[in-house]
């Protein structure tokens, strides 16, 4: 169902490289001390972006409220990112600028970002290396002692900063360092192991949260004069993807279900390089860095069904697809186009031996060109961990990959001021849909996490803050009280339902379903089957779902319960939207919108817009509203990679 | 932040102490070894080198030296006691059933984990051959009333408990050292990857030269000794 | 490798510690699992023993886990007597079933310190680890006031040693290994990292002493050198930054 709703993104007037500087300059500010320390601000999540924006709100003198599900703020699921992060310094001299970033990144993207987003992300990327170097963030570095670069896909300078192969981990060490320091200040107030499970609006603002302390089941009501969500993506609506298993989608959710329109589900980044499916047993996908393919050769055999071990097969019977398909990126294409090209050829029977959804990433012409040691010191402790996991050695034999679901380009819709629909309701980092389009750039999702929450978010709320008009409430206010009943209600129904299906159970037919319907490639048919599926799913879920032990307690298991109940639905709006967009773009691809060659089709006349979604209730069809997408600085063209 | 007493007596200002003072008994140790082997050349040399010891400074080296040994034993034991004892206890009340040790890397010996007994036993034993050797009535030998603890020492180390215990515990100096030499320098912050594995080296050849050493005192004096063998100081 | 055709499962025997929240005892319970399989992680094994749990309407164990590819700390259970498992530098979740065989019993234990308290089952309480952070390990530098990244060169020796000290991911296997409850490798990590970094310089005396006395408020045991930490530590931290953690201190000590 489509709405009438045109969506304002509030995009502040004047040329492109000026306007974040001029919104700035436009924005009132909230006077130091005591008008700050008056000014509650809750932060949920504690990754890049919501604990670097809890850390410098608390830097500023508000009073921060941040939430994680974690027992510690520094194991948010940024830790994960290995690769790097982007930034425009040009340090290099290989002709990078700020208007190169955010031109790679549109185009990364396949227009379907918000050009002010994506130039902002671009110019602040410098300043977050600047930051994160003085706080003692150990970034790789050359002999001469100055910083190191590397390239990665979809670009063609270098300029992606790294530390070892745990750049998210160190940059999120930054953030929390950052944080803990402002916890012992007082500014800000810690709660680990909370979870939040709903949104209280009063007065058409959002005014608090609902939490759950997660050890003790204890589910109490916090307010403050602004909310900011940094909760994350939704990869694990496929269960096996890369994300971390706790990873969730319910925060955001639950905010979706109180107001906040959701934004091009459909966008979900595939990741090209992770350890191909082993069995259903299994509890999620490893990832294997995207730098690899600065190295690595990806092929499958010549022959369909050639099932030979890889060093059996000779040269001469080896496809070098991307090569082939992609000779001015070679290897290094975005990570949309590598993810469907190894879908291609396993759709055609050619393989790995190992099964029929892989294919090889071959080191041996790096090894012979560099030798065994600078490849051991570039990738060793990623093929350690390979070898640990299959068995096998990336020395001697190819390693073995296949793409997983990794990241999620949709989001809440926000303004330009990472303002969602709910005012006083701001989303940042992977909870929101801006910065990246329908496909996102690799070491770009660090640069936006941290360009959220160092520099845009304090900025934001800030304007929010001196601008709000706020009513007076607390937490004893009937708003809060009648969302905490709901709450209450939620975990009454899931408890009772007693049924026999276990939630891993449930949520694996979920994730299959996605996977096969709503993954790499999508078709209409397909996609009206899911929703079917997934509608029907929900009510078995409803129905027939077992947990034991009690939410008084700490239950893993209800934790599970309650996200996967979100999941079931947020899965059917993803179909719902990819139904909808009748086109192919970035990590959208429909199977009846592609080229002669097999190449994404964009159709830029009708579909150069973001979705917004609107909840209209429990199995009720939603509404989608329209922000159209104006480009006033690129030209719309076909991506190519050739 | 504290202030400095407490400081020196956090955890780490203990193992600082643990280390200096485990390093200067160390040191001790080996000059004692270097003057116990005067024993091998008979009454006259060991005589004489005690004599000299006692009578330097008129007597005061001795006492001085006394004292410092005293003092360092005191910080040696109280530090590492709380380290391995109280501390250890208080910080992990109820322990594993099924515990096992990592391997690998790790440097836990029977050496390390038996620091504290060892230690407890060579205090002991200190203490008891002070008391057999030196504080008893020695008689006066020479024209220089020169004592005679020549006879004492090789007296003593004729009864087999003696020599056979002596030589135990000398074995058990050798593992306390194997982990301590080490450990001490760890302990003073003068280690790192490319120092360690040379210092645990350095510790398990001394450690071995020490203890033999001092087990082939009690064994030669047991078998080969005579306590009535006299000679004036300075020569056979 | 193990071919996929191989699905020929072991089973495995388990003694798993199960303690109620808020008991101040727990014991061991026996299980069984069956159809394991040489690829699977550890967790996945436990996994599916919760599964056959709930699924006879007992409650699930309790474990602490997360990203499941060993990089954000958050899982740790001492597995057959050692923390994280007997296989060098992996976390719990790194480790494979390939490594045990058909009809091994294995032993599953929390990770045991005073300061970490057993929430539940094999769950426990880490925060003193952040509160020892929160009392040096930082740079105090407020968003805004940065130099250019390349302002102030640091030699590439130095940012590797930093980066060595930096990969702590904060689990803990270092305190459950220690045979006296230390968490000397932790703290020396963190001390260590910016002891190295010309960005630490400012702070460095600061640190070490409020790091140290808030280690030892937490009430965590002290070193005697075993080197166990390192044996376990998932990332292979090395006990050379105890030494230089106790170098800092001396000097900061004197410096006061």
């Amino acid at each position: 169902m489509t709405g009438n709703r045109i969506l304002d993104a509030k995009i502040p007037g004047g040329p492109l490289a000026d306007m974040w500087d001029k919104h700035m300059i436009d924005s009132p500010l909230v006077a130091p001390g005591g008008n700050r320390r008056k000014r509650t601000v809750i932060v949920v999540g504690t990754g890049l972006a919501g604990g670097g924006a809890a850390a410098t709100m608390g830097e500023l003198g508000y009073n921060v409220l941040n939430f994680c599900i974690q027992d510690t703020p520094r194991r948010a699921h940024s830790v994960a990112a290995q690769g790097g992060i982007n930034a425009s310094k040009n340090y290099q001299n290989d002709g990078d600028s700020v208007y190169r970033l955010f031109y790679d990144t549109i185009k990364g993207g396949d227009y379907r970002s918000r050009e002010a987003n994506t130039y902002r992300l671009a110019q602040l990327s410098m300043g977050i290396i600047d930051q994160s170097v003085a706080m003692g963030v150990p970034f790789a570095r050359e002999y001469g002692g100055t910083l190191a670069n590397r390239s990665f896909g979809g670009v063609q300078v270098s300029r992606t900063f790294y530390a070892r192969g745990q750049t998210g981990q160190q940059l999120l060490l930054g953030v929390y360092s950052a944080l803990v320091r402002q916890i012992d200040a007082g500014t800000v107030k810690m709660f680990p192991r909370h979870e939040m499970l709903d949104l209280v609006v009063v007065d058409g603002k959002a005014r608090g949260i609902i939490a759950r302390e997660l050890t003790t089941g204890e589910i109490k009501r916090y307010e403050a004069d602004a909310v900011v969500l940094a909760t994350g993506g939704y990869s694990p609506v496929f269960y096996l993807s890369t994300n971390a298993v706790n990873s969730n989608a319910t925060a955001a959710w639950r905010a979706h279900r109180r107001g906040a329109l959701f934004s091009n589900p459909c966008y979900t980044q595939i990741h090209p390089t992770a350890v191909p499916q082993m069995g259903d047993y299994q509890s999620k996908l490893t990832l294997m860095s995207e730098s690899l393919r600065n190295d690595g050769r990806v092929w499958v055999p010549k022959a369909p069904g050639d099932k030979r071990r890889p060093n059996d097969i000779p040269e001469s019977e080896r496809d070098y697809y991307l090569e082939r398909r992609y000779p001015a990126f070679g290897n290094l294409v975005p990570r949309d186009i590598a993810a469907r090209a190894a879908k291609v050829e396993c759709d055609k029977g050619k393989s790995a031996y190992y099964s029929d959804q892989s294919v090889y990433l071959d080191f041996s012409e790096a090894i012979g060109r560099l030798g065994k040691d600078v490849v051991g010191d570039r990738y060793g402790n990623l093929f350690d961990m390979y070898n640990e996991i299959i068995g096998d050695n990336p020395y001697e034999t190819p390693m073995m990959i296949y793409p997983a679901p990794h990241y999620t380009m949709g989001g809440l819709w926000v303004d330009y001021n990472l303002q969602s629909t709910i005012e006083g309701l701001f989303v940042t980092g992977e909870a929101n849909f801006s910065d990246h389009g329908a496909n996102r750039l690799g070491a770009s999702a660090l640069m936006q996490g941290l360009a959220d929450g160092y520099f845009v978010t304090p900025r934001v709320v800030a304007n929010y803050l001196a601008n709000a008009d706020l009513v007076n409430t607390s937490t004893d206010a009937e708003e809060f009280k009648a969302v905490e009943n709901d709450v209450r209600g939620h975990f009454q129904r899931l408890l009772n339902i007693k049924g026999d299906r276990t939630v891993r159970d449930i949520h694996w037919e979920l994730g299959r379903t996605m996977w096969d319907k709503v993954g790499m490639a999508r078709n209409g048919e397909g996609l009206k089957e899911a929703i079917g599926k997934i509608g029907k799913l929900r009510e078995e879920f409803w129905q027939n779902l077992k947990l034991t032990g009690n939410e008084n307690d700490l239950n893993k298991q209800l934790e599970q319960a309650n996200r996967l109940g979100d999941y079931l639905e947020l899965g059917e709006l993803m179909a719902r939207d990819a139904l909808m967009r009748e086109e192919s773009c970035g990590g959208h691809f429909r199977e009846e919108h592609k080229t002669e060659d097999g190449e994404a089709k964009r159709d830029d006349a009708n579909f150069t817009f973001v979705s917004a979604w609107e909840y209209t209730g429990e199995n009720q069809e939603p509404v989608m509203h329209k922000e159209p997408l104006v480009f006033d600085n690129v030209e719309l063209k076909t991506r190519s990679y050739k | 932040m504290d202030s400095f007493g407490s400081t020196l007596w956090s955890s780490v200002g203990k193992k600082v102490i643990t280390g200096i003072t485990g390093l200067a008994l160390f040191a001790f140790v080996g000059v004692h070894l270097v003057g116990n082997f005067t024993l091998f050349l008979g009454p006259g040399a060991f005589n004489g080198y005690a004599h000299f010891l006692e009578s330097a400074l008129h007597g005061w080296l001795i006492y001085a030296f006394e004292a410092g040994i005293i003092v360092l034993f005191f910080f040696h034991i109280i530090s590492t006691f709380t380290v391995a004892w109280t501390d250890k206890r208080k910080a992990r009340a109820i322990g594993y059933k099924y515990g096992k040790n990592a391997g690998g890397k790790s440097r836990k010996t029977f050496s390390s984990i038996s620091m504290i007994y060892t230690g407890i036993l060579l205090v002991i034993f200190v203490i008891y051959h002070v008391k057999i050797f030196k504080l008893v009535d020695h008689e006066l030998i020479g024209p220089d009333n020169v004592k005679n603890l020549y006879k004492v020492v090789v007296t003593g180390f004729k009864n087999p408990l003696l020599a056979g215990g002596t030589t135990v515990l000398m074995i058990l100096l050798g593992f306390h050292l194997r982990h301590g030499i080490w450990s001490a320098f760890q302990s003073i912050g003068w280690a790192n990857d490319r120092y360690l594995p040379i210092l645990t080296k350095i510790a398990l050849i001394v450690s071995i030269l020490l203890a033999i050493g001092f087990v082939a005192l009690p064994i030669y004096l047991y078998f080969v000794g005579d306590p009535n063998a006299v000679a004036g100081p300075g020569g056979h | 490798m193990s071919d996929q055709s191989d699905k020929n499962g072991m089973t495995i025997h388990l003694k798993i510690w199960r303690q109620a929240r808020g008991a101040s005892q727990g014991n061991f319970v026996e299980y069984t699992v069956n159809n394991v399989l040489a690829e699977m992680s550890f967790l996945e094994m436990l996994d599916i023993l919760n599964e056959d749990l709930v699924k006879k309407g007992d409650e699930a164990i309790e474990f602490d886990n997360d990203c499941r590819e060993g990089i954000c700390g958050t899982c740790g259970l001492v597995i057959s007597g050692v923390a994280h498992g007997t296989h060098a530098g992996t976390t719990t979740c790194e480790v494979r079933m390939r490594n045990y065989s058909d009809g091994d019993t294995i032993t599953v234990e929390p990770f045991r310190a005073k300061p970490f308290t057993i929430i539940k089952d094999l769950v426990v309480d880490r925060s003193s680890f952040d509160r020892i952070q929160a009392k040096g390990g930082f740079v105090s530098m407020n968003v805004g006031s940065a130099p250019d990244g390349n302002a102030v060169p640091v030699p590439k020796e130095a940012a590797d040693n930093a980066m060595d000290a930096a990969s702590c991911i904060g689990c803990g296997a270092c305190v459950a290994a220690c045979p006296n409850a230390s968490a000397s490798l932790f703290v020396s990590a963190k001390i260590s990292q910016f002891s190295w970094l010309p960005q630490g310089d400012p702070e460095r005396t600061r640190r070490a002493l409020l790091m140290v006395e808030q280690m030892d408020a937490e009430g965590f045991g002290n070193c005697s050198n075993h080197g166990e930490c390192e044996a376990v530590c998932p990332k292979e931290i090395s006990i050379q930054n105890i030494a230089r953690m106790r170098r800092e201190f001396i000097k900061a000590a004197f410096k006061g």
